[in-house]
């Protein structure tokens, strides 16, 4: 263990990190403005890194050129399943019943897929994927860069969306709270219905880059939706700047830990830090305190 | 409540203890087993987290050690295949009540939303650890002494233990619904804060809960490990566990003592029914994630309290048509 | 008379909104003493840091003697101190019978707690009397949820209690309830007053405050303005300010 592998596994981590944050980013944001916990984000994921896969295998588009048409097509997915499914989550229990109507529908998208592409792994291909260029030294996977450079663009975009317009306005209001956020005449409906397809969307960029670095299946949506669990949880439910946080914490810390100590302690350890943190703090790094409900 | 149905869980009781008597084809049994073991672990899962209202997405954890406990001891203390082997399923669950306790004392620190993401992040430490440790077996998992039993009567033995498993679990139910430590796990998941103002010592009551809950799921671990004969990590410390069990109390009725009972005989029936016929996995899938769909949509509460609202309408509605018809005014 | 409950300078802010400062208040042992106050005034606030459910930032609240400033609220009300909300809090999936027998008794172990049967006969017979009490025992197998607001004021009433309290802070119990209602609870309070219980009443219905209260307090903008008896309170050009002009008009954040 050298202090090159150090370096190199820390910037590997903050290149994939970015890519993860997005993705937490668009899963805290449903949480933060509908209260609802999408365990169907990793399915999404592969469905993006699919439907990337279809389009450069059967039709010869590029990857990134591809996330054109993957993008707003997940974000259609997302609001027809918003609509069909969870705006019939009733009653106190509502958070719970999310868990469960959207992990019914990941069962569902699930077997779908399996049927369609079968459970052979896949993996995307482009000329980027396998190349990597020398910086300082370091051999760094072009599709490394070319993916943070897109975490950085679709994130910097996120942001500009809510800070520079009204829509988002309305969403900063509905993630501080959504009763008074109601009151002040936002169209909540709207805005959640709107928020579930954009963190829907970003899961196709998410997955692209995914399916290009990890051969992939189906059942690879398992480990995804635990770690961006692990994410949003880890940097407080339904804070965005939580989620950048922890997403590239969390892949860096994995990454630096495959290198120290091995790879067998490396996944471990991205739930245990998770179990550790909370232990001392509850609410997660950047979460709100519960409140005392007097 | 139980008043008018105490005739029904006699029949049912001994329709199960005469089912492997009658029907000797070993697919069916097989079956029943699986049936039973998961009717113990959602009702003890209910006992908990139907109650209290915390979902614990975490419980194959409870399983696994369970599993693994049961595997370990065998091992060690050359516990050769017979019968001797059963006195051991409750050892496991011992040794899942007492895991239970340190990852309660973490988990159940945390608001309810985050308690369920905690779970899953606990099942999954345990999950690897298991795969990743040698004394674990690793990937390659841990093998039990098989039990040369004859084929045709393999099943009898384990069908019963799972049995009583689960009339114990329901047992366990009653007697903590009954109790007054069962109306403050109820408080909890009304108005926790409102019952900590009452008194009610609300990390203690939740703690109990769990830990109990665990050592019945505990002992369905041990006795999947020693039916199978062989574990694998990601077998007894499987996800789709974790959310089957819930489901099967959500499809039954959460908080009710009959929705786990049902939810599981007919979700885990159906499931090993369907990976009989259909090794298509992926139509499976699609199939059971659609029914819950419809389930979770349209009959939250459960079909248990789904068919009883059903009743009662049905019943109000025959009332009100007989008083039409006897001519009283309405 | 002995002081059974004592406020001493407590003061509270949240972020920038400082809703209880340096306010002061006391409850003799066997009176029934009113608190009153425009919206925003700190009256929610100050119960609950009264009952543990807020820390107070300096300050001290005694009771009996024993200092509670930083107490749980289960401490507290294993101490003696009952208290009703604004808004209902009752567990609405249990029976109403149920609901009073969660309530543990002031000063057994948690063991025991645990351990203890829900039908011991005396308990069940000290519920049904309470329940009778406040007129809703032939409700007592409903589920709560059923109850109309009326009712589960009373029911609210009947758990604080079970415990045997020495003194009961209500927060509003005359809120939203029909004058009938109204008395009935008036009715209540004295006679169990009588029996040697204290109460700190947070009320807006002043008629009610006036007639039943022997001591009023009056708290403006987080503070104790005046204290004294209902008629010195009423002919208080201080207290007239206070609800009248020159208060803060923001939004009533007691609401919990």
């Amino acid at each position: 263990m050298n202090g090159t592998a150090v370096l190199h596994s820390i910037i590997d981590g903050v290149l994939t990190g970015s890519v993860y944050a997005l993705m937490a980013t668009g899963l805290t944001l449903i949480f933060g403005v509908m209260n609802i916990i999408n365990v169907a984000q990793g399915i999404f994921v592969i469905l993006g890194a699919y439907l990337s896969y279809a389009l450069s295998v059967h039709l010869g588009i590029d990857l990134f050129v591809g996330l054109a048409i993957t993008i707003p097509t997940l974000f259609v997915v997302g609001i027809v399943v918003e609509r069909l499914f969870l705006t019939r989550i009733k009653g106190p229990e509502r958070v719970v019943m999310s868990i469960l109507v959207t992990y019914a529908v990941s069962l569902v998208i699930e077997g779908i897929l399996n049927m369609v592409f079968s459970t052979n792994y896949v993996e995307l291909h482009a000329w980027y994927v396998n190349r990597s260029v020398k910086v300082f030294g370091i051999y760094l996977p072009y599709i490394y860069l070319l993916g943070f450079a897109m975490a950085v663009v679709l994130l910097t975009a996120l942001y500009v969306m809510l800070y520079r317009t009204r829509f988002g306005t309305s969403v900063r209001a509905s993630l501080a709270d959504q009763t008074s956020a109601a009151l002040v005449g936002i169209n909540v409906r709207r805005v959640s219905t709107i928020c579930f397809g954009l963190g829907v969307a970003v899961t196709a960029a998410g997955g692209m880059i995914y399916g290009a670095t990890n051969a992939f299946n189906a059942s690879s949506s398992y480990d995804l939706i635990s770690r961006l669990l692990v994410i949003i949880v880890l940097g407080g439910m339904g804070s965005l700047g939580g989620a950048l946080v922890a997403g590239i914490m969390m892949v860096t810390i994995e990454d630096l830990v495959a290198v120290v100590w091995g790879p067998v302690w490396s996944n471990l350890s991205f739930f245990l830090i998770l179990v550790i943190v909370l232990s001392l703090r509850p609410q997660g790094l950047f979460g709100k305190q519960s409140v005392r409900v007097a | 409540m139980l008043r008018v149905r105490n005739v029904w869980w006699i029949v049912a009781l001994a329709a199960f203890v005469l089912f492997p008597l009658i029907e000797t084809n070993p697919t069916w049994t097989t079956i029943g087993i699986f049936a039973l073991i998961f009717m113990g672990c959602a009702t003890s899962w209910n006992m908990f987290s139907g109650y209290s209202g915390y979902v614990n997405l975490g419980s194959a954890v409870s399983y696994g050690v369970g599993a693994y406990t049961i595997t370990l001891l065998a091992d060690h203390l050359n516990v050769p295949g017979n019968g001797d082997l059963f006195w051991l399923v409750p050892v496991g669950g011992l040794a899942a009540m007492i895991i239970a306790i340190p990852v309660g004392l973490i988990a159940l620190r945390v608001r309810r939303h985050t308690f369920v993401v905690i779970t899953i992040a606990i099942f999954f430490v345990f999950q690897l650890s298991a795969i990743n440790f040698s004394f674990t077996g690793g990937t390659a998992g841990l093998q039990l002494p098989l039990i040369p039993w004859l084929e045709t009567n393999y099943n009898k033995p384990f069908y019963y233990a799972a049995l009583a498993i689960a009339v114990f679990a329901v047992l366990l139910s009653v007697a903590v619904r009954r109790s007054r430590f069962g109306l403050q796990l109820l408080a909890i998941r009304d108005d926790e804060d409102r019952a900590a103002g009452l008194g009610v010592k609300v990390f203690a009551v939740k703690l109990v809960g769990f830990t109990m809950s665990a050592f019945v799921v505990g002992m369905g671990g041990a006795l999947y490990a020693i039916f199978i004969g062989q574990i694998y990590p990601q077998f007894v410390f499987d996800p789709i566990f974790d959310i089957s069990i819930a489901l099967m109390c959500i499809f039954g009725g959460l908080g009710t003592l009959t929705g786990p009972l049902l939810g599981a005989l007919v979700l885990e029936s159906t499931q090993q029914y369907l990976a009989i016929r259909f090794s298509n996995g992926s139509l499976y899938l699609i199939i059971f994630g659609s029914l819950f769909l419809v389930i979770v949509l349209f009959m939250p509460q459960g079909i248990v309290v789904f068919l009883g609202d059903w009743r009662s309408r049905r019943k109000a509605r025959l009332a009100e048509g007989a008083r039409v018809v006897l001519g009283e005014a309405s | 008379m002995t002081t059974l409950l004592s406020v001493d300078r407590v003061s509270k802010s949240f972020g920038g909104l400082q809703a209880l400062s340096e306010c002061s208040l006391s409850v003799e042992k066997g009176s029934i003493t009113g608190l009153i106050g425009p919206n925003g005034s700190g009256k929610t606030t100050l119960f609950n840091v009264i009952t543990g459910y807020e820390k107070p930032d300096s300050g001290a609240v005694t009771f009996e003697g024993t200092e509670i400033t930083r107490a749980s609220p289960s401490r507290v009300f294993a101490l003696g101190v009952g208290r009703t909300f604004q808004i209902t809090r009752i567990f609405a999936r249990i029976s109403v019978l149920e609901n009073m027998l969660v309530a543990t008794q002031r000063d057994e172990g948690w063991l025991r707690g645990l351990t203890r049967s829900k039908s011991s006969k005396s308990e069940l017979a000290s519920a049904m009397e309470w329940l009778d009490f406040v007129g809703i025992v032939r409700l007592a197998d409903q589920p709560a949820g059923s109850l109309s607001f009326g009712q589960r004021k009373l029911l609210e009433l009947a758990y604080v209690l079970v415990a045997d309290p020495d003194v009961i802070l209500l927060d509003e119990p005359a809120g939203g309830v029909n004058l009938t209602l109204i008395n009935e609870i008036a009715e209540k309070i004295r006679s169990l007053n009588k029996s040697g219980k204290s109460f700190l009443i947070v009320e807006h219905n002043m008629e009610f405050v006036m007639n039943l209260c022997d001591r009023v307090t009056v708290m403006h903008q987080g503070a104790d303005l005046v204290s004294g008896t209902p008629s010195e309170i009423r002919s208080n050009p201080l207290v007239l300010d206070a609800y009248l002009g020159g208060s803060d008009e923001y939004d009533d954040e007691e609401v919990s």
